[in-house]
């Protein structure tokens, strides 16, 4: 039998573990799934069973996340971890793969809080074993102990490259360098921003506590870095990087580069949300209303996923989903749900008061993607290059799907999660067109990997309950 | 490439990694004990047989895919390990490593 929930929340970081909780305590009926095995998504991961001897290395706005996941814990809401969505239905069927068994449920409401990920920026090497994500650091770092065994070059820009030297630093991690690819020019575009972000004071206090800490421990920290390769045969042997029109050398087994975070936008997309082109943020994301309502009946996105705004404030606008989802299913009026909303809503303002200082401050260089050099490989799952790219565009190629078909690019096994954002920016670069012009990959189920075995599995189940 | 803080005291379980027994904590990915075993790269590409190693470690790259228990391109920084867990690099587009 299919099980139905009358709310389903996906996704079980601030945003998710927060409307899961909310919803129940609202009395709704609530089921939240995760693709991790405990709860705290990537911002909060391992918070409940952390491997480090002193936690307290990961600062203190880790901490937050295991009084969520405790109220979450006591709440009584369904808790199905491990568990990915592959399918998701606008008649509210949702295809899991729970502990890599299929199955469906249904739902009255769903609350997509599939948070961010990574903006992939291609470069020479960037898909050299040594070379990974920031972000990948840091989960390795929280979720089982692990850190560099040599000396890690960082590269990049945004807060989180700063977060994980200083974290790195507090247990003898050696950094080579910091290649900070800020471009020099966007402190000047952020300054009309910051009267806005100074109601954040915390937020930016924070963060030059961090640059101070980096630079009291000696690292070397490069700015105005222009461009980076990576180079070396079976693995990562060095870094060349540019500075000041200066070009030089590191060498160095491992590489974590960052370059701010973007919406995880696959399961929206494959759900015919609609998506916006965000200028500011230079990534895509579903176009939601105050509540998280999308365009899709009875579907909310929150969080990350729904545009970036930081964990405090996906956490809110959880709440505010909840409260949402509570009314839409007759469990409290307009009123009632406005009256409880205005603590959130309220702190959902004021967090995002200093999102447009941060988002003008880390910006990566628009040059990174139009002036990507042509070998460069930008689908790292077909091995597809700029070149290629801009030669598709030559022949008359005008959007990423109709690229599926002249290149295969985007049809790998990460189905465009890695270069979807880069190809819609590459080709309105070439074609001298604004990027919400060009488009995005349409994505299609299954979106995670699901063997037909597993399918068969699903099939007699349905058979036999039949 | 990477190394461990500390021993965390986590109970054991063991994996073959290429055929190779090796001790590792239960609970852990996949692709952090293949990591921590200093094996890399996990596969060749699908299309030009060049080295691929984990990149994000959070389920979106698709580099870390290895062969688990006889069933090919499996997210190794997706999977727990388990007693008796059979992994192998993967070469190409699937199908064991030589």
């Amino acid at each position: 039998m299919t099980a139905r929930h009358e709310l389903a929340v996906i996704g079980a970081g601030p945003a998710g573990l927060a409307a899961a909780t909310t919803a129940t305590e609202l009395g709704l009926e609530v089921a939240i799934f995760d693709d991790q095995p405990a709860p705290g998504g990537q911002i909060y991961r391992g918070v409940e069973r952390t491997p480090l001897a002193d936690p307290a290395v990961l600062g203190e706005d880790y901490r937050r996340g295991a009084g969520l996941a405790e109220a979450f814990r006591a709440s009584g809401a369904a808790y199905h971890p491990s568990c990915g969505v592959w399918l998701l239905t606008p008649e509210r069927e949702i295809g899991l793969l729970d502990n890599g068994q299929a199955r469906f449920v249904t739902a009255g409401r769903v609350i997509i809080a599939g948070g961010a990920m990574e903006r992939p920026v291609p470069f020479p090497g960037w898909t050299l074993p040594g070379v990974m994500t920031a972000g990948a650091g840091q989960i390795l770092l929280k979720s089982v102990g692990m850190v560099p065994e040599k000396e890690v070059v960082l590269a990049g820009t945004g807060p989180l490259l700063l977060l994980l030297a200083a974290q790195y630093l507090r247990v003898g991690v050696r950094i080579a360098a910091l290649l900070d690819m800020t471009p020099r020019s966007n402190a000047l575009r952020a300054l009309p921003q910051l009267p806005a972000a100074l109601s954040a004071f915390g937020t930016l206090a924070k963060g030059l506590a961090l640059k101070r800490e980096i630079r009291r421990a000696g690292v070397r920290v490069v700015k105005g870095v222009t461009s980076l390769r990576a180079l070396g045969e079976a693995c990562l042997e060095a870094v060349v990087y540019e500075a000041g029109g200066r070009e030089q050398r590191l060498d160095s087994e491992l590489l974590l580069v960052h370059f701010g975070v973007i919406p995880d936008s696959n399961t929206t997309r494959s759900l015919g949300v609609r998506h916006l082109w965000d200028s500011r943020q230079l990534c895509w994301r579903p176009a939601v209303d105050a509540w998280g309502n999308t365009d899709v009946e009875g579907f909310a996105v929150v969080g990350d996923g729904a545009g970036i705004g930081g964990a405090l404030a996906a956490e809110h606008a959880g709440r505010l989903a909840a409260l949402e989802a509570a009314r839409a299913l007759g469990r409290i009026d307009v009123a009632e749900r406005d009256e409880r909303a205005a603590p959130a809503r309220a702190a959902v303002v004021k967090e995002l008061r200093v999102r447009p200082f941060l988002d003008a401050l880390f910006q990566p260089a628009p040059e990174l993607i139009s002036r990507l050099d042509d070998d460069t490989v930008v689908c790292r799952c077909e091995e597809v290059t700029a070149g290629q790219v801009r030669e598709a565009v030559g022949q008359g190629c005008t959007g990423p799907n109709q690229l599926k078909s002249f290149t295969r690019c985007g049809m790998g096994p990460c189905q465009g999660r890695q270069c979807g954002t880069t190809v819609s920016q590459l080709i309105g670069h070439t074609l001298g067109r604004p990027v919400e012009e060009i488009g995005a990959y349409r994505i299609r189920p299954p979106l995670k990997p699901i063997n037909l075995t597993q399918l068969a599995a699903l099939d007699s189940e349905e058979g036999e309950a039949a | 490439m990477f190394k461990k803080l500390h021993d965390d005291g986590a109970a054991r379980v063991t994996v073959t990694i290429d055929g190779q027994a090796v001790q590792v904590p239960a609970g852990e990915t996949v692709a952090a004990a293949t990591l921590i075993h200093g094996l890399s790269p996990f596969r060749t590409s699908a299309v030009s047989g060049v080295p691929r190693a984990p990149f994000c470690m959070m389920g979106v790259c698709f580099d870390c895919l290895v062969e688990i228990d006889g069933t090919p391109n499996r997210q190794a920084c997706q999977v727990r390990v388990a007693e008796g867990m059979a992994i192998r690099r993967q070469d190409g587009a699937g199908g064991s490593a030589p």
